[in-house]
């Protein structure tokens, strides 16, 4: 027995909490349920992450290459079937599980190259979302007075307005126009509408967290040692209410894949490469031809995802945070 | 009570003044001068300063008395929006729009609510249970699916393949014809969202202590749920219902769309198509009115009900 803890380590270690997220993580790992679904999320950010390097550094995968036609025009999906590619004498033999569009296109690539369409529009807009509101939110709730009234005054003001309006008036007068020399368009007008509308539920929920917590002893330890507003703001309020956001997030993230299906049928979404919300849009003229598949695979696509993040959400949330619980 | 919905209605203003600012910058600022998009491509320098003249973009942005800014919020106070991009004065189009519109979502929203509720109160009796696992799993799972994905496929099948419906709005037969399947879809689309609100909200009143008390003096679970529960759940329910409004008349814009109803949602639809900035402005303004008064509306009722609401 030489490795007897020292006395002082021994007592260091029994005062030694856990944190928030040790807890968290902790009771997230007994849902068994809620750690499947966060695979499947894993799954879907990494092939998305993976289709963008292959953009970015041209590295032609070919399951990545969406363009290439790979059979007859809306092959329905079998394991076999001949066709004859333009310019060929001889006939080729392929198998395909989601079947082919219009142009021959490969339904399979498409739907794998909507999964970054569909992750970097949530994404982006979550991120905007989040500039916006949380340093907003924060400031608001640590102030008060005239700064809180007209942060108030603002978010009342968008949240006022009916979300849907607001995204497709922004989406609308976004579209083509150019700011500081960029050109806005395709999905780009998207995601800066989604984010510029959404930001008002995480800034009403922070500031209302930071208004309970900026009485708490810790910030006033903060404030008796010099510390000045912008470092209590955000080195020691806000990484207390991060967990708040990273819930809201993974919730907010399912409402922006379904609203990117709504603008693509609106057509303001992107025009010249897949998205799921194109190929689900594309099925109204194809279903009364019975091509269903094209639609089937994007509704999958979609329903997945959605599913996965709204129970790791839930899970997340109720491991986190229960009080939290509004819906 | 009195001073406390005078005070409400003066909150109104600044929020107002500020919708009327976000639609000016959205609008007039950012987008700017259509003209050019009215008169067409090919259209000589002529005739675009004629339109620029008819819709006013020749004026100055601010400081003068006829300038855009102003001339906005005077639009607005008066409800006088002007004519659409296709000469039709946009009020009036409005007006038509809001009676199919109703027609659709009054249906729709009563039929959720009802069996929302019904089933909340079947699901809270069977907390815990497997059942409830099972048919909260359900409710994620349709809230999972795209609207887009509902209203295709439902269209196909029942109105296309099966016939049971018309396929689209005929103006020549009655309109309850046209109306049952967008509303139907619309039911089965917002069930699973619609039930998982109302199932919080009961087992939020069945974990109550004066449910227990109800329990334990030995009434049966019937009437703890309808009689006790139920009521209690009702606060939720009106403010759910009261701030609905405004968006039942605004109309479903996909449903509108697909099945081809000339209500608001339409209107917008349409808007968005043509790039009519007036159409969408107009709209804008009128929604958050009614979103802001019905607000307004939920917290006097909240006040009026709950005897533990401040008046401050």
């Amino acid at each position: 027995m030489t490795d007897l803890p020292t006395p002082t380590e021994n007592a260091s270690e029994s005062v030694k909490g856990r944190s928030l997220w040790a807890d968290g993580i902790r009771r997230l790992r007994k849902r068994g349920f809620a750690r499947v679904c966060f695979v499947i999320v894993l799954i879907y950010f990494a092939l998305a992450g993976l289709i963008f390097l292959d953009e970015v550094f041209g590295w032609n995968i070919p399951l990545f290459d969406w363009q290439e036609s790979v059979g007859p025009s809306y092959q329905k999906p079998c394991l076999e079937y001949e066709w004859m590619p333009e310019g060929q004498e001889v006939s080729q033999k392929g198998w395909t599980i989601f079947g082919t569009d219009f142009l021959g296109q490969s339904t399979f690539r498409k739907i794998l190259y909507g999964t970054k369409t569909s992750i970097m529009v949530a994404l982006f807009a979550s991120v905007i979302s989040l500039l916006i509101g949380v340093p907003l939110g924060a400031v608001a709730g640590y102030c008060r007075g005239w700064v809180d009234d007209a942060i108030v005054w603002l978010y009342t003001t968008i949240g006022t307005i009916p979300g849907i309006i607001l995204i497709m008036a922004f989406a609308v007068v976004l579209r083509s126009q150019t700011f500081f020399g960029m050109e806005i368009k395709g999905i780009t007008a998207v995601y800066v509408a989604l984010g510029l509308t959404s930001w008002v539920g995480i800034c009403r929920l922070i500031r209302g967290e930071i208004i309970k917590r900026k009485e708490s002893e810790y910030v006033l330890a903060a404030r008796a040692l010099g510390c000045s507003n912008g470092r209590i703001i955000f080195l020691h309020l806000l990484p207390n209410v991060f967990h708040i956001i990273i819930i809201n997030f993974s919730l907010r993230f399912v409402g922006f894949i379904h609203a990117e299906v709504i603008l693509s049928f609106l057509g303001l979404g992107e025009t010249d490469k897949p998205s799921w919300g194109a190929m689900i849009d594309a099925a109204r003229t194809e279903l009364a031809r019975n091509v269903w598949w094209e639609m089937a695979a994007a509704t999958a696509a979609i329903f997945f995802i959605s599913l996965a993040l709204n129970i790791f959400g839930d899970a997340l949330r109720d491991c986190l945070d229960p009080k939290l619980r509004t819906d | 009570m009195t001073a406390y919905i005078i005070r409400r209605l003066l909150y109104l203003v600044p929020i107002v003044m500020g919708v009327l600012l976000v639609t000016f910058c959205l609008f007039t600022l950012v987008g700017g001068d259509i003209s050019q998009q009215i008169a067409g491509k090919n259209a000589d320098a002529e005739t675009i300063a004629e339109i620029r003249h008819e819709y006013g973009f020749d004026k100055p942005l601010f400081l003068a008395w006829d300038s855009q800014f102003l001339d906005h919020f005077k639009k607005a106070f008066t409800f006088n929006f002007g004519r659409a991009l296709d000469r039709e004065k946009i009020g009036e189009k409005i007006l038509r729009g809001v009676g199919p519109s109703l027609a659709l979502t009054v249906p729709m929203f009563l039929g959720t609510l009802v069996i929302s509720i019904s089933f909340s109160l079947i699901v809270a009796f069977l907390r815990g249970t497997v059942w409830d696992h099972i048919i909260v799993f359900l409710c994620v799972a349709g809230m999972s699916i795209p609207y887009l994905s509902f209203i295709i496929f439902g269209q196909y099948y029942f109105a296309y393949k099966l016939d049971w419906f018309p396929i689209f709005y005929d103006p020549s037969r009655p309109i309850y014809l046209s109306i049952i399947l967008p509303a139907l879809i619309g039911i089965v689309a917002g069930l699973g969202s619609s039930l998982r609100f109302y199932r919080t909200i009961m087992l939020d009143e069945i974990r109550s202590d004066y449910v227990r008390t109800a329990f334990a003096k030995g009434l049966t679970s019937r009437k703890v749920l309808f009689k006790h529960v139920l009521k209690n759940a009702m606060i939720p329910i009106v403010t759910n219902t009261v701030l609905s409004i405004p968006y039942l008349i605004l109309g479903s814009l996909l449903l509108e769309r697909f099945f081809g109803i000339p209500g608001l949602g339409y209107l917008m639809i349409e808007a968005i198509n043509a790039r009519d900035f007036f159409v969408l402005n107009a709209m804008t303004f009128i929604m958050a009115l009614l979103i802001a008064f019905f607000t307004l509306v939920t917290d006097v009722c909240y006040a009026w009900v709950d005897p533990r609401v401040k008046f401050d």
